[in-house]
């Protein structure tokens, strides 16, 4: 037997989650809450498993492919385990004429890891505009902002994590 | 002319004061007092008082509000929708974001006055991925909503149910497209849908929907709250009201600032109220004036107001409000580059002419801002832009969706602007900025 998915509380937090989900919306409608669907299933799993993603395609009454196919479309799903911290860092044009290009070269130096990469700790991207242009530059860390950053405040943030 | 009168920021006002994000905060200023005032009237007597208003669509396109919300059909036996645009991601574009952090109760307002104006009873807010804790705040005063009877089967003691749900997106630029925002809200993957059918007649499960920005509905409830004459006299004659605009790049006080639509790039940039003007021996080369998509102005052309019409007579647009100054020792190649590299990563694969055209952008880009460049190659990189959307006019795009003229039009209107400096790195064969091309920011530390 391959390990269970979920674990007994991770399983109730999904029933509950999806139930929930499917309640926004008309009953002939279920499919639309794939992209909450996906989410909530990364927040249990970290990733999207592929028999969690045939799993969400179930319970909205579509086909996996349908669940994969949208995965696959939005860069905020992991079809791959990333590491612990994913930080992503904007490079777009207002965060890299406040130097977003020099923090990104430090941070793959720092963390020993090209941008694009991923260890058990660390996932390093580039990523696109996160609407920070007036506190440049800026990244985020597992979907936190951290903004106006100096070598100094991130030398900070990293230290803490661990 | 500006005007004279102290100016009163409405969206903004309440902006830094503690605990400005509540319902309790926002009641004490007056809050929902517009919507009672709105639910005594006839929902066709909302859309009339709104078009008398001149608000304009403050996501883009500056398209009428109470022109779009007149066009959903009133005797359609299906349900309607209200689809909130909250999916901010266009380049130098900031503001939303800080109305759900800030002051969501006051876009809850403009949603519940249009919904009852427009036979509404589900509303959704899409907001994009990244906006984790912005999203937490508006289901928060969501939550708050519902608990007062704002929300929920009787809006105010009255017989009109709404229910409003967040959705959060997944990271793709392209969802902001309306049509792209519905589908995936139909839990797909954001391609655009062609137009028409418009999302008025057919949106959201195929019924009519109106798609309305953030700043757009938190506009609504002072079109009520002191009338719509009020509300048009603020702004100019064909744009009523204030104004959000986002400051970046390089100047001394990024930020976002609530403007008088008369106020001009120049003001914004250097008035010690806005921008501070740039460091000290640095002059302004380039600014965009209404998010990456819209054709950059040169130094000459900045006694222009921040306005829809003002800036259409320079071939640009006002766009999102997000305006990236650039100062006399940063790259027009590299800041290019940049620009073109974020349309090929978000160009959605839907139409030919952008999923090709965009990466090739990017590439001949690359290679002039590595002195790789040949003297033909700044003819093939305008056919390219050409081949995706002809410039000027905007709006000549050969796809789908406006994704297509937003990535050709930045590389229209750099190379019209600064062709020398493109020519210099085929010359030199090198950057002329060396490793600095990022001007006077651009060391970081």
């Amino acid at each position: 037997m391959a390990e269970p998915l979920f674990t007994p509380e991770e399983q109730k937090k999904f029933d509950a989650g999806i139930a929930e989900i499917i309640s926004h919306y008309p009953p002939d409608r279920k499919s639309a809450g794939m992209l909450p669907a996906l989410r909530l299933l990364q927040e249990l799993k970290g990733w999207l498993p592929p028999e969690g993603m045939r799993l969400v395609a179930r319970h909205l009454e579509v086909t996996p492919e349908r669940a994969y196919e949208v995965a696959s479309f939005y860069v905020m799903y992991h079809l791959k385990k990333p590491g612990k911290y994913v930080i992503d860092v904007c490079t777009n044009l207002s965060c890299a004429l406040w130097g977003a290009e020099k923090m990104l070269a430090y941070l793959e130096q720092k963390l020993g890891l090209p941008a694009g990469e991923s260890n058990e700790m660390f996932t390093l991207r580039e990523t696109e505009c996160l609407a920070s242009c007036g506190t440049a530059p800026c990244l985020q860390v597992n979907e936190e902002h951290h903004e106006s950053l100096t070598k100094a405040k991130l030398d900070e943030l990293l230290a803490k994590l661990t | 002319m500006a005007s004279t009168t102290a100016f009163e920021p409405i969206i903004s006002g309440a902006w830094g004061q503690p605990k400005s994000w509540t319902l309790e905060h926002y009641r004490k200023r007056g809050g929902y007092e517009a919507l009672k005032k709105a639910l005594e009237l006839a929902p066709a007597a909302i859309i009339d008082e709104v078009k008398k208003s001149n608000l304009r669509g403050r996501g883009g396109a500056g398209f009428p509000t109470g022109l779009k919300w007149s066009f959903v059909p009133k005797d359609s036996p299906k349900p309607k929708y209200l689809a909130v645009n909250a999916d901010e991601s266009e380049p130098g574009t900031f503001k939303d974001r800080y109305i759900l952090e800030l002051d969501p109760h006051m876009m809850l307002e403009g949603i519940a006055i249009a919904s009852y104006a427009l036979g509404v009873h589900t509303c959704y807010i899409y907001i994009r991925g990244e906006f984790k804790f912005p999203a937490e705040r508006t289901q928060a005063a969501i939550n708050e909503a519902y608990a007062a009877g704002i929300f929920g089967k009787k809006m105010m003691g009255k017989d009109f149910q709404l229910d409003c749900y967040v959705v959060r997106g997944a990271g793709a630029y392209i969802c902001g497209e309306e049509t792209a925002l519905l589908e995936s809200l139909e839990g797909k993957k954001g391609w655009p849908r062609l137009k028409p059918p418009f999302p008025a007649v057919v949106g959201l499960f195929g019924c009519p929907t109106v798609v309305n920005n953030v700043e757009t509905l938190a506009s609504v409830p002072h079109v009520f709250s002191r009338g719509a004459d009020w509300y048009a006299k603020l702004g100019t004659d064909k744009s009523g009201g204030t104004r959000l605009v986002c400051l970046s790049g390089t100047v001394n006080r990024p930020g976002v600032y609530e403007v008088d639509m008369n106020t001009t790039i120049t003001q914004l940039i250097f008035d010690d109220k806005f921008g501070r003007g740039l460091p000290a021996g640095r002059k302004v080369k380039a600014v965009i004036p209404g998010g990456s998509s819209a054709p950059v102005l040169g130094a000459d052309e900045l006694d222009v107001a921040l306005e829809f019409e003002a800036l259409k007579v320079k071939q640009t647009m006002a766009g999102s409000g997000g305006v990236i100054v650039m100062d006399d020792s940063s790259c027009m190649v590299r800041c290019l580059w940049r620009v073109a590299r974020f349309y090929a990563e978000e160009s959605c694969g839907q139409c030919t002419p952008c999923r090709e055209g965009t990466p090739w952008q990017t590439r001949l880009l690359r290679k002039l801002e590595e002195g790789r460049g040949e003297p033909s190659d700044l003819e093939l990189l305008s056919n390219v832009a050409s081949s995706i959307a002809p410039y000027p006019p905007i709006g000549l795009g050969n796809t789908i969706c406006a994704l297509g003229d937003a990535a050709a039009l930045p590389t229209h209107s750099f190379l019209m602007r600064f062709r020398a400096e493109f020519e210099a790195h085929i010359h030199e064969k090198k950057c002329p900025f060396g490793d600095k091309p990022w001007g006077a920011f651009g060391d970081w530390s």
